[in-house]
């Protein structure tokens, strides 16, 4: 291309009145490697647009799972939390029950040991009474 | 919408997301950052996007809100460090050393200037796009876009000038 229009289009880049176009011709005109030395000072400009479109990303976009799941997820932890605190509380009442049962029981049992031991000690005072009469009789 | 559908339609301009990003965030990490955290709210905005008929340009104008918010945020954590964040000829060493490169230096004029040209400066001579999309991306009219362009391409042109008549290239 005529070297006058390329400094046209220069003067026309730089009042931004350019079209893509007509940029990518001055890109490419400055990517070539025969630029005239008074246009070389516009070249490393060009070509840093040109080559700034390679630096790409590196890392891969990671979206969130799938919201149905989580929701499920959630759910279904609830559901065990609240049945593992129920079932939790009815063991404990049974226990609680069985103690009680066991209480009752002991209970029962040493009353009767209570009983039986003092109906001995009643045949005792009465042979305590038998003992100090009869010692009255022999000792007299 | 499922997901592969989904990803069908917004991967295509996934590295242009990234670049927009980068040229206003400098960091490539942060670029990364920004690029999946767009996805998710572009995502999370599905059913928004079945209705729109570009679908990229609604999504470079997120890029350009969500990058710009964050360096509002940034630069209000750390009012301290803003003198550190402008070349004003001073330049460290190590910063010396890398502008030795034409390339950066052309990346470090396009840093240095104004947000609004330095998208639009990304937008049109590296994504190529039309005067049309770039417009629906800034949300701004016709005229201010021709108006910003040209001042950001002479901005570069004067400095790049100045700076190769100095003989610091």
């Amino acid at each position: 291309m005529e070297l006058y229009k390329i400094e046209e289009l220069l003067e026309k880049y730089f009042a931004a009145e350019t079209n893509l176009q007509e940029e990518n011709l001055l890109k490419e005109f400055f990517s070539k490697e025969d630029v005239p030395i008074y246009l070389e000072k516009y070249k490393s400009l060009f070509n840093y647009f040109t080559n700034s479109n390679l630096d790409n990303s590196n890392e891969t976009v990671t979206l969130p799972k799938n919201n149905y799941r989580s929701r499920w997820l959630s759910i279904a932890a609830m559901l065990i939390f609240t049945i593992s605190i129920f079932t939790f509380y009815q063991k404990n009442e049974r226990e609680k029950k069985d103690a009680r049962l066991a209480f009752e029981q002991t209970q029962k049992a040493l009353d009767l040991i209570a009983f039986s031991l003092n109906k001995g000690n009643n045949a005792i005072a009465q042979l305590e009474t038998f003992e100090t009469t009869q010692n009255r009789i022999f000792n007299k | 919408m499922n997901q592969t559908e989904f990803l069908d339609k917004v991967l295509p301009f996934k590295d242009k997301v990234y670049r927009l990003a980068k040229r206003l965030l400098v960091s490539s990490d942060e670029a990364e950052d920004a690029t999946q955290e767009l996805y998710l709210k572009l995502w999370k905005n599905k059913s928004k996007i079945e209705g729109y008929r570009n679908v990229e340009a609604f999504a470079m104008t997120m890029t350009k809100n969500y990058c710009l918010d964050q360096l509002k945020s940034k630069r209000a954590s750390n009012l301290s460090l803003v003198h550190s964040n402008y070349t004003d000829g001073n330049n460290s060493l190590q910063k010396e050393i890398e502008i030795k490169d034409s390339t950066n230096i052309i990346k470090e004029m396009i840093n240095n200037l104004p947000e609004k040209q330095k998208i639009i400066i990304q937008l049109r001579d590296i994504e190529n796009y039309e005067f049309k999309e770039i417009e629906k991306i800034m949300e701004m009219e016709p005229t201010a876009i021709r108006v910003t362009l040209s001042r950001a391409r002479k901005t570069i042109r004067e400095q790049f000038i100045k700076k190769q008549n100095y003989g610091i290239v």
